[in-house]
């Protein structure tokens, strides 16, 4: 392989690196007036980088196999690119406003070198690689979390994740080094041919998904999630809860796979309880909360047990049915968050109660919400339905029907507190409802966007079949 | 494809016609075209299946077509109909036909009642045409969720506690059920879900008992199975009148049939081994939802645990595997929803004129109004199984169809079943004496005015339907019981 190519199959990445170099120069050099077309420029860019890296290429690895390319990581890189473009519409209006117009470049190279990393996590043959993306993707996240300069919860947020990130990437580390203690090496390829059931062994695999769990947010570890959530501003809860966690999911289960696919017995064992605890806690608590950020932020904590449910499977099935279930999610929960970022920076109201008859003034957004809310549920005909159908068809192959028992239980007390904000917004009277809010042209395009595929994306079989031709098992 | 997805294609036609409409002329001038439209279509699919039959063809679906859909999972978009999905859709095309004139005043929000009672009838209709395991779900599933919102924002009474308690029941149901069709897909193999090719198939016992619970129960709730009925009663009660009707008279009779259609067919070894237990169940059913019906004073509230005890019969008839009894719980079904449908359109225009569904406050309304107070006693003659209207024709076949069992113990359950008759004949008749007849006991009620014609014509249609049933029931019942004899071989 002549060095050209080593860099040719790094394409994603190397795009996404000129899109965050061009704004950084971009924001630097710009004047007064070149930094209104800041926005409209850098959506634009991704969009088209998003477009460059729509089709797939040939399986290959470059560095020595620190770098590996599959064609599924190109289906989940575009998964991750449309969750942030719809970001990126979303935010347009955050950083339009006279708060937020100086940190404009900065939002904008934060996010998209957390995206830098997540697919360096993603496309990573080696640990270096892997733990340099896994901390790429993190850090600045953290940042991202304190945003809002003057907002308390917002500072408290940020050092809660930058402290508990770095404690669990320690851990992560710790792990890693005894896997490279007993195999004496870091490739990919070369520590899952050396994996016994060595009793160190042993403990560095669970010291290593640790890491991983608290990026998911399964339980025990989504202690930080509400507050986190709560704490940092609306688009970047949505892109917390998103993009983090999608490539998070996509990441465990890929290394499950291939890394640890000798010990496919213990994880499974593992997370049997984990989906378990994730789910029922997750939806436990959601019940109880009022604002609405802390809300979808348990409600994304079960998603991620949902999620669980196909990577237990082990199988091609289960990887196809974790990717189609990330990208209706995506939708249905930017839906969400687009809502709420529209009324939250008009009204600043964030709590569900101050939604309560809001269909009254604002029909079209309580119409994207309620869909939003159905999807999430499972409700049919939306999206929503068909991916937690066949999530569970991939737990279901395996023979794990007790886990689909309590996920689908465990549904209908989530469709109690999801109808719970239909029902504010639609069936409850309220005097004072929030005003007619005239919602920012980026952000309605967003919303059509994902109004359209909660709506039309579970009808189209043709996306589970692309995503499957890729997909690979254990 | 074929014509049957205009089954499915014309609701959701009416629901982006609705979208783009803007005077309540308009939204009611879409909805009566559209229902219209319904209507001729099950009228031209019953005439054409008759005909093919007629030709001697007899394969056990007719107009099938497919499509595939999820290849990973085999899921195909398929459709067919045979007798009985000829039936149901021509039942449910009638109620969604009437429902339509039922809600002419219906407001505020006219536009989006509509809307949603149109994505309800896609679910039903597309429902009964679907010939694979996960499209029959989905619409399953899609006539499901828009009951919350019918409910709670038209609704009246304790609105939103029913509406909710419904829809967490239902969906609670139809979960279990989601578990039971991925297990009957992995227990046959997971080559497909297409029922036909599913009823060719055996699953091995154990898994057998296990999903034909799951399925049987997750269509048994929808069914208003014992003792999980407690959704119905005050859902009816809280729904608006149109959605009453659809939702008693059709949306109750998916659960019976997805209990045959899935359960039975695909796991007839379980459903006879079990059986015992579900016929001990619906039996209970239908005597207590007769007796509970007795105590009530609300007009609704009657005729939802009227409703409940005729499901159950519905339930009961199914599980005693018998072509009569089969034929007779379809001819139940079909009688029911008519004759529920009449009820909650009654009530509805007499709620929506004395502002009062009590039969204490209520008296001597046969004199005010004759055209309800005759159409009232009507459908209580042929809820109760008078001669000549369709509930009798219904019931002696269930009856007759089970005692063809030899055994003792179904023998006795019909017997007891036999009861909720004449219990039946009490809470009608006493709810008719109270309130239509005797002195009047509001002097506000005699001033009130007769039936309009939209309300004329919802009733009429009905009455037609039921009589029709009742004097003419040959060749419906043939329809019917020749779609059982191809499935009962299979069986055995």
């Amino acid at each position: 392989m002549s060095y050209f190519d080593n860099f040719l199959i790094m394409r994603s990445e190397i795009s996404l690196l000129t899109v965050i170099l061009f704004l950084l120069l971009f924001d630097i050099i710009a004047g007064k007036r070149g930094k209104k077309y800041f926005q409209p420029v850098a959506i634009l860019l991704f969009a088209l980088h998003t477009l460059l890296n729509l089709v797939p290429m040939a399986t290959g690895e470059s560095f020595g196999g620190m770098y590996q390319y599959h064609p599924v990581m190109t289906i989940i890189k575009t998964v991750l690119n449309v969750a942030m473009l719809i970001i990126f519409l979303q935010s347009k209006h955050v950083f339009d406003g006279n708060e937020m117009k100086n940190q404009r470049g900065e939002y904008y190279f934060l996010t998209l070198s957390t995206l830098l990393g997540m697919y360096l996590m993603i496309s990573s043959g080696h640990f270096l690689l892997f733990f340099i993306g896994l901390e790429t993707a993190s850090i600045p996240l953290a940042t991202l979390v304190a945003f809002s300069k003057h907002c308390k919860k917002s500072a408290e947020g940020g050092a809660k994740f930058i402290l508990l990130s770095a404690f669990s990437s320690g851990i992560l580390l710790f792990g890693i080094s005894y896997l490279y203690g007993t195999t004496g090496s870091l490739y990919f390829s070369e520590v899952s041919t050396q994996i016994s059931h060595n009793p160190l062994q042993l403990m560095a695999f669970v010291f290593f998904l640790s890491g991983l769990f608290f990026k998911v947010s399964f339980v025990p570890f989504h202690l930080w999630t509400a507050d986190v959530y709560e704490g940092a501003p609306t688009n970047v809860t949505s892109y917390l809860s998103v993009v983090s966690k999608g490539s998070a999911a996509f990441v465990l289960m890929t290394l499950l796979f291939k890394l640890f696919g000798s010990y496919v017995h213990e994880w499974q064992t593992l997370l049997f309880w984990i989906i378990i605890v994730t789910i029922i806690v997750g939806n436990l608590f959601a019940l109880r909360q009022q604002n609405f950020k802390r809300f979808l932020a348990f409600s994304s904590i079960s998603q991620a047990g949902y999620i669980a449910l196909g990577i237990i499977s082990g199988s091609a099935l289960g990887m196809t049915t974790v990717i189609y279930y990330i990208f209706v999610y995506l939708f249905s929960n930017l839906a969400a968050f687009g809502v709420i970022s529209a009324i939250e920076s008009r009204t600043g109201k964030i709590d569900i109660p101050d939604y309560k008859g809001l269909y009254q003034t604002n029909p079209k957004l309580s119409f994207v919400m309620m869909l939003a809310m159905f999807s999430l549920a499972g409700v049919a005909p939306f999206a929503g339905f068909m991916s937690k159908f066949f999530i569970f068809s991939a737990a279901a192959q395996q023979g794990y029907y007790l886990l689909v028992i309590v996920a689908v239980v465990n549904t209908i007390i989530s469709l109690y507190y999801y109808l719970r904000v239909v029902k504010a917004m639609f069936i409850d009277q309220n005097e004072e409802p929030l005003p007619t809010l005239r919602t920012d042209s980026w952000n309605r395009v967003s919303l059509i966007f994902c109004t359209a595929a909660i709506i039309f994306v579970g009808l189209l079989g043709f996306i589970l079949d692309i995503i499957e031709r890729q997909s690979f098992g254990i | 494809m074929n014509f049957l997805s205009l089954f499915v294609l014309l609701p959701l036609l009416m629901i982006l016609a609705l979208f783009v409409a803007r005077s309540r002329k308009q939204i009611l001038g879409i909805m009566v075209a559209g229902s219209t439209l319904l209507v001729a279509l099950a009228g031209f699919l019953a005439f054409q299946y008759i005909a093919v039959r007629n030709s001697g063809i007899t394969d056990p679906m007719l107009f099938t077509a497919s499509l595939s859909w999820f290849k990973p999972l085999h899921i195909q978009y398929a459709m067919g109909v045979d007798g009985v999905s000829v039936v149901m859709l021509c039942l449910s095309s009638l109620i969604v036909f009437t429902g339509t004139f039922v809600s002419w005043k219906i407001a505020p929000l006219t536009k989006e009642f509509f809307l949603w009672y149109c994505l309800l009838a896609t679910g039903v209709f597309g429902f009964f045409i679907s010939l694979d395991l996960f499209t029959l779900f989905l619409f399953y599933e899609t006539a499901l969720i828009p009951m919350y919102l019918l409910i709670g924002v038209w609704g009246s009474g304790r609105k939103s506690h029913a509406a909710m308690k419904l829809t967490l029941m239902l969906m609670g149901s139809s979960m279990i059920l989601l578990v039971g069709i991925l297990g009957i897909y992995f227990g046959s193999g997971a080559t497909s879900m297409h029922i036909s090719e599913l009823a060719q198939r055996t699953m091995p016992m154990e898994q057998q008992y296990f999903f034909f619970t799951l399925t049987f129960f997750g269509f048994g709730v929808l069914g208003a199975l014992f003792p999980f009925h407690t959704w119905s009663p005050d859902g009816h009660a809280s729904a608006p009148t149109a959605v009453s009707m659809l939702h008693a008279g059709v949306l109750m009779k998916l659960g019976g049939y997805g209990c045959f259609r899935i359960a039975i067919q695909l796991m007839p070894e379980a459903a006879e081994k079990l059986s015992p237990i579900f016929l001990v169940l619906t039996a209970i059913g239908v005597v207590y939802g007769a007796m509970a019906a007795i105590r009530q004073t609300d007009l609704k509230y009657i005729n939802a645990y009227s409703s409940v005890s005729h499901c159950n019969l519905v339930l009961f008839a199914i599980l005693m595997l018998t072509q009569t009894s089969l034929t007779g719980a379809v001819l139940q079904m079909l009688s029911h929803g008519l004759i529920t449908a009449l009820f909650f359109a009654l009530i509805g225009m007499i709620y929506g004129r004395t502002h009062t569904r009590l039969i204490t406050d209520m008296g001597g309304l046969m004199k005010i109004m004759p055209f309800l107070g005759v159409s009232f006693v009507i459908a209580g003659f042929s809820n109760i199984g008078v001669p000549g209207f369709s509930g009798f024709v219904a019931e002696m076949t269930i009856f007759v169809g089970s005692f063809e069992n030899g055994d003792l113990f179904r023998r006795i359950l019909t017997v007891a079943a036999v009861t909720s008759i004449v219990i039946g004949a009490v809470y009608i008749l006493r709810s008719i004496g109270k309130f239509l007849q005797g002195p009047l006991q509001n002097e506000e009620h005699g001033k009130l005015d007769d039936a309009r014609w939209f309300e004329r014509l919802a009733v009429v249609t009905l009455i037609a339907g039921i009589l029709y049933l009742g004097s003419f029931p040959t060749g419906i019942a043939e329809i019917i019981s020749n779609s059982f004899s191809s499935m009962l071989q299979v069986a055995k």
